[in-house]
C-alpha cells in the first residue's frame, strides 16, 4: 500500500517514467526470450498509458469548474458533429456510420453505462443483463404493436417494466454470494430469451415486426431552406432510413444517463455501493443495509438496460429473440471491464471500442470474433484494470482484490516475493476469501 | 400430466443419462472454482474439443460400421483415453496462457473471467473457422455445421416393462461413476489429491506448508479437462455429432449443476448433474420440451433460494477425512 502512494505521488510529480520502465521490466522477467522483448515493448505501452491518464486525471481534477464545463460542452458538440462525413470514411468505410453509432456503439455505451452500475459500483458480477435490454425491447414491441402507444409513453413504461423485473429477479437471488449471483443472471437471461422464443402471444421465434416509429415532431422539422440546409438531416424525423435522429435519440439518452449515474455515484447511494464493493460484511457492520443498496443498484442497471432496449426496438422495427443472446451479455461486461469498470468515461471508451474493433476490421471477414476473443484475452493479461481506470478502483487493484475479491491461488510467484508491497496486501485479502 | 406418468421411466433413464454427462463437466468447473475461484468458462470449449478429438479419432480409424457389447465398450475407453489427454492437455493449455499471468499479478477475479471469456470466444471461433475445415476437409463455410461420427450399435439392455435402458446409455451413467469414485479417492487419499484440498482451504498457509500452488494448478486443470474429454467420449457414444458450440449450452448447464450440487464440492457436482439432468427430463415431459432450459434454471434460482451453498454444500475447501 505504501509503495503504491509513493508511486501515485511520483507519477503526479511527472518522474514516474523510470518506475514504468522498472514495472515492465519485472513483469517481462520470467518469460522466455524472444517473447520477453515483445512483452517489455507491450507492457512499456501499457504502463506509460497508465502514467498518461493518471496526469491527465490529475490535473483534470484541479480545473476549476468553468472550464470543466466547456469540455463537457465541446464534447457534446463534437457527439453531435460526429455523424459528419469527413469521421465516416475514416472510422467506417463498410457500413453506415450514422447506423452503426446508433447501435451497436450507442446502444452499448449506453449499456454498459448501465451495467457499470451493477458491476463497477456496487460490484454484483451480472451475466444476464441482455435479459432487461431484452425486457425493453419487447415492450417496446408489445405495447407499441398490439397497444398503440406512443414511444414516449412507452420509454417510462419500459423503464418501471425493467426495473420491476430487476427487483424482481433481485429480490431472491441478491442474498447469494457473487459467483452464484453469476449463475443465476446468466440462467435468468437465458430464461427471459427462451421464454420469448416460446410465447406465441409476443411471436415466438418470428418475433414482432412493424413495431411504430416515434411520433413526428414535424413542427420541428427543419424546411429545405434551413441554412446549411444541415446537409439534409432532420434531427427530429423519424421512421426514414436516416439514422440521425435515433442517433441524436440515443445521444439524449446517454447525456441524461451519464448525468443521473454521476450524480449518483456521488451520492450517499454511491458511497454505500463503494463500500459493499470493496466488503460487504464490514458495510454491513458499520449500517449501510447492504441487500437495500444491492436491490436499488440491480433496478437502476435494469432500468437503463431496459430504457436502451426500447430504443433499440422503435429503430430495429422488428425483433426476434435471437437479437438478445448470452454474448451480448459477455460483450457488454467485456465492455466495462475493459473500459476500466467503475469509471463512466472508462467503460465508455471500453464500449465503443467493442462496439467499434468489429465493424472496423470487417476486413478480417469471419475472423473477427477470433481476433476479438484474443484481444479480451490480451488486454486482461496486460492491463488487467482496465483502459481508463478510475483512481479508487486502482488503489483496489493495487491491493489485489480489485474490489471483487481474487483469484484463490494468486501467491506463490517470484514476482510476488520481489514485490513486498504486494505481499503485505496480499495476506489480508486471501484471509477474507478463505473465511468465507 | 398424463404425458408425464407415460414418459416416466424413459425420461428418468435419459436424465440420468444426460445427468451424468453434466456431473463429469461440472468437475472441472466445481474443482477449478474450489482452487482458484474463478469461474472457467472455457470448460465448455475444453468439451468440445473432446467431441472433436473422438470425431477425429473415429474418422482416422474409418470407423464406418456400429459396433455393440464388449467391443463398444473397449471402443468407448480407448475413446476416452485419447478424448482424455486431448482436452486435460488443453486445459493445461489454456491456463498457461490466459489465466496464469492474471495469477502472477493478482488480477481482479473480474478480469480472469473476461479473459476466460475471450478464451471461450477465440477457441470456438478457431474450431469454426479453422480446425474443423481443415482436420474433416470441409469447405470453410461448412465450419459451423455439425460433424457426425456414429459408431454406436444401439441396443437394450434392461428392459422390465416400461423401464428401458439401452446399452450406450447404460455406458454412459456407469462409466460417469465410475470417474466420480476414482477421482473422489484420489482426491481424498493422494498426496496430489491432499495438495488440491490445502489450496482451495488456503493458498497462503499451504504454500508456508510447502505445497506448489502452481503445479497443484496445473493438476486441477489437468484433471478437470481431462474429466471433460471422457464426459465428451460419452456423449458422443450417445448424440454422435457435435459442433463448434457444443459447449456452450452444456458448459453453462454443468455449470449450473456444479451450483446446484455446492460448488467447489466433487460429490455435489453429481448430486446436481444427476438432479439437473433428472429434472430437465421430467420437466420437458410435464411441460414440453421447449421448456427444458428454462426449467433447469428455474431450479437452479428455487434451490439457491432455500439453500444458497447448494445442495451438498460448499466443501473442496474444508477439511475432510
Amino acid at each position: 500500500m505504501s509503495t503504491d502512494q509513493t508511486q501515485v505521488k511520483s507519477a503526479a510529480g511527472g518522474g514516474a517514467w523510470a518506475g514504468v520502465v522498472e514495472r515492465a521490466r519485472r513483469r517481462s522477467a520470467n518469460v522466455v526470450p524472444g517473447l520477453r522483448e515483445l512483452l517489455f515493448a507491450l507492457l512499456l505501452v501499457t504502463e506509460s498509458a497508465g502514467v498518461v491518464t493518471d496526469a491527465f486525471h490529475d490535473w483534470w481534477v484541479r480545473q476549476p469548474g468553468w472550464s470543466r464545463w466547456t469540455v463537457y460542452v465541446l464534447l457534446i458538440i463534437g457527439a453531435i458533429l460526429l455523424p459528419a462525413e469527413g469521421v465516416a470514411s475514416i472510422m467506417s468505410p463498410d457500413t453506415d456510420w450514422t447506423t452503426l453509432l446508433f447501435f451497436p456503439v450507442g446502444g452499448y455505451i449506453l449499456l454498459a453505462i448501465g451495467l457499470n452500475v451493477v458491476v463497477g459500483q456496487a460490484g454484483l458480477l451480472d451475466l444476464g443483463y441482455v435479459a432487461f435490454f431484452a425486457i425493453g425491447g419487447y415492450t417496446m414491441a408489445v405495447f407499441g404493436t398490439k397497444y398503440g402507444w406512443s414511444f414516449w409513453e412507452i420509454l417510462l413504461v419500459g423503464i418501471v417494466l425493467s426495473a420491476l423485473s430487476g427487483i424482481v429477479l433481485g429480490a431472491p437471488t441478491l442474498r447469494l454470494r457473487g459467483d452464484y449471483l453469476a449463475i443465476v443472471t446468466l440462467g435468468f437471461g437465458e430464461i427471459v430469451r427462451i421464454t420469448a422464443n416460446n410465447t406465441d402471444y409476443i411471436g415466438g421465434p418470428n418475433g414482432i415486426s412493424g413495431i411504430p416509429h416515434p411520433p413526428q415532431l414535424t413542427a420541428w422539422a427543419f424546411p429545405e431552406s434551413f441554412p446549411f440546409g444541415l446537409g439534409g438531416v432532420q434531427p427530429f424525423v423519424y421512421g426514414s432510413l436516416d439514422a440521425h435522429s435515433y442517433y441524436y435519440l440515443m445521444l439524449l439518452l446517454i447525456i441524461v444517463t451519464i448525468i443521473f449515474a454521476k450524480r449518483l455515484e456521488r451520492s450517499r447511494v454511491g458511497r454505500a455501493w463503494a463500500s459493499i464493493r470493496e466488503d460487504e460484511d464490514a458495510a454491513e457492520l458499520m449500517g449501510v443495509p447492504t441487500f437495500k443498496f444491492k436491490l436499488a443498484a440491480f433496478a437502476i442497471g435494469a432500468a437503463i438496460g431496459g430504457a436502451t432496449g426500447v430504443v433499440y426496438g422503435t429503430q430495429a422495427v422488428s425483433i426476434i429473440p435471437t437479437n438478445f443472446p448470452f454474448i451480448l451479455s459477455a460483450t457488454i461486461l467485456a465492455a466495462v471491464v475493459m473500459g476500466g469498470s467503475g469509471n463512466i468515461p472508462g467503460v465508455m471508451v471500453g464500449a465503443f471500442l467493442v462496439a467499434w474493433i468489429p465493424e472496423r476490421v470487417r476486413f478480417l471477414g469471419e475472423y473477427r470474433v477470433l481476433v476479438f476473443g484474443a484481444v479480451l484475452v490480451l488486454l486482461m493479461i496486460f492491463r488487467p484494470e482496465g483502459i481508463l481506470p478510475s483512481r479508487q478502483r486502482k488503489a483496489e487493484f493495487a491491493e489485489g482484490s480489485g474490489g471483487m475479491g481474487s483469484m484463490g491461488a494468486e501467491v506463490a510467484t517470484a514476482t510476488v516475493v520481489e514485490d513486498t508491497a504486494e505481499l503485505d496486501d496480499a495476506a489480508p485479502a486471501g484471509g477474507t476469501e478463505a473465511a468465507r | 400430466m398424463h404425458n408425464f406418468i407415460d414418459q416416466f421411466w424413459p425420461s428418468t433413464v435419459d436424465g440420468l443419462a444426460l445427468g451424468s454427462i453434466y456431473a463429469l463437466v461440472a468437475l472441472g468447473y466445481t474443482m477449478v472454482y474450489g482452487v482458484l475461484r474463478l469461474i472457467n468458462f472455457a470448460h465448455s470449449e475444453i468439451f468440445m474439443i473432446g467431441t472433436m478429438v473422438v470425431i477425429g479419432v473415429l474418422n482416422l480409424f474409418d470407423v464406418t460400421s456400429l459396433y455393440g457389447g464388449f467391443t463398444l465398450i473397449a471402443i468407448v475407453i480407448g475413446l476416452a483415453v485419447v478424448a482424455g489427454v486431448a482436452s486435460g492437455g488443453s486445459a493445461v493449455l489454456l491456463e498457461l496462457v490466459a489465466y496464469r499471468p492474471l495469477r502472477r499479478r493478482g488480477a481482479s477475479r473480474l478480469a480472469a473471467l473476461i479473459s476466460a471469456i475471450g478464451a471461450s470466444l477465440f477457441l470456438q471461433q478457431l474450431f469454426a473457422r479453422v480446425v474443423i475445415p481443415q482436420a474433416f476437409d470441409l469447405p470453410k463455410e461448412k465450419g459451423a455445421l455439425p460433424v457426425q461420427g456414429h459408431f454406436v450399435q444401439r441396443n437394450h439392455v434392461i428392459s422390465i416393462g416400461d423401464f428401458v435402458v439401452s446399452n450406450d446409455k447404460l455406458i454412459i451413467f456407469v462409466g460417469a461413476i465410475l470417474m466420480m469414485v476414482v477421482l473422489d479417492q484420489f482426491v481424498n487419499r493422494t498426496r496430489l489429491g491432499r495438495g488440491i484440498r490445502a489450496t482451495a482451504q488456503d493458498p497462503q498457509t499451504a504454500v508456508l506448508m510447502g505445497v506448489n500452488i502452481d503445479r497443484i494448478v496445473t493438476a486441477t486443470f489437468a484433471i478437470g479437462g481431462a474429466m471433460a474429454g471422457v464426459a465428451a467420449a460419452l456423449y458422443m457414444l450417445r448424440f454422435e455429432e457435435a459442433k463448434y458450440d457444443v459447449g456452450f449450452l452444456l458448459g453453462i448447464k454443468a455449470f449450473t449443476a456444479a451450483v446446484l450440487g455446492g460448488i467447489g464440492n466433487l460429490r455435489g457436482a453429481l448430486v446436481g448433474g444427476l438432479v439437473l439432468g433428472l429434472v430437465e427430463m421430467w420437466g420437458s415431459a410435464l411441460f414440453g420440451t421447449e421448456w427444458q432450459h428454462v426449467i433447469a434454471f428455474s431450479i437452479l434460482i428455487l434451490v439457491l433460494m432455500f439453500r444458497p451453498t447448494g445442495i451438498l454444500g460448499e466443501s473442496l475447501q474444508q477439511a475432510r477425512a
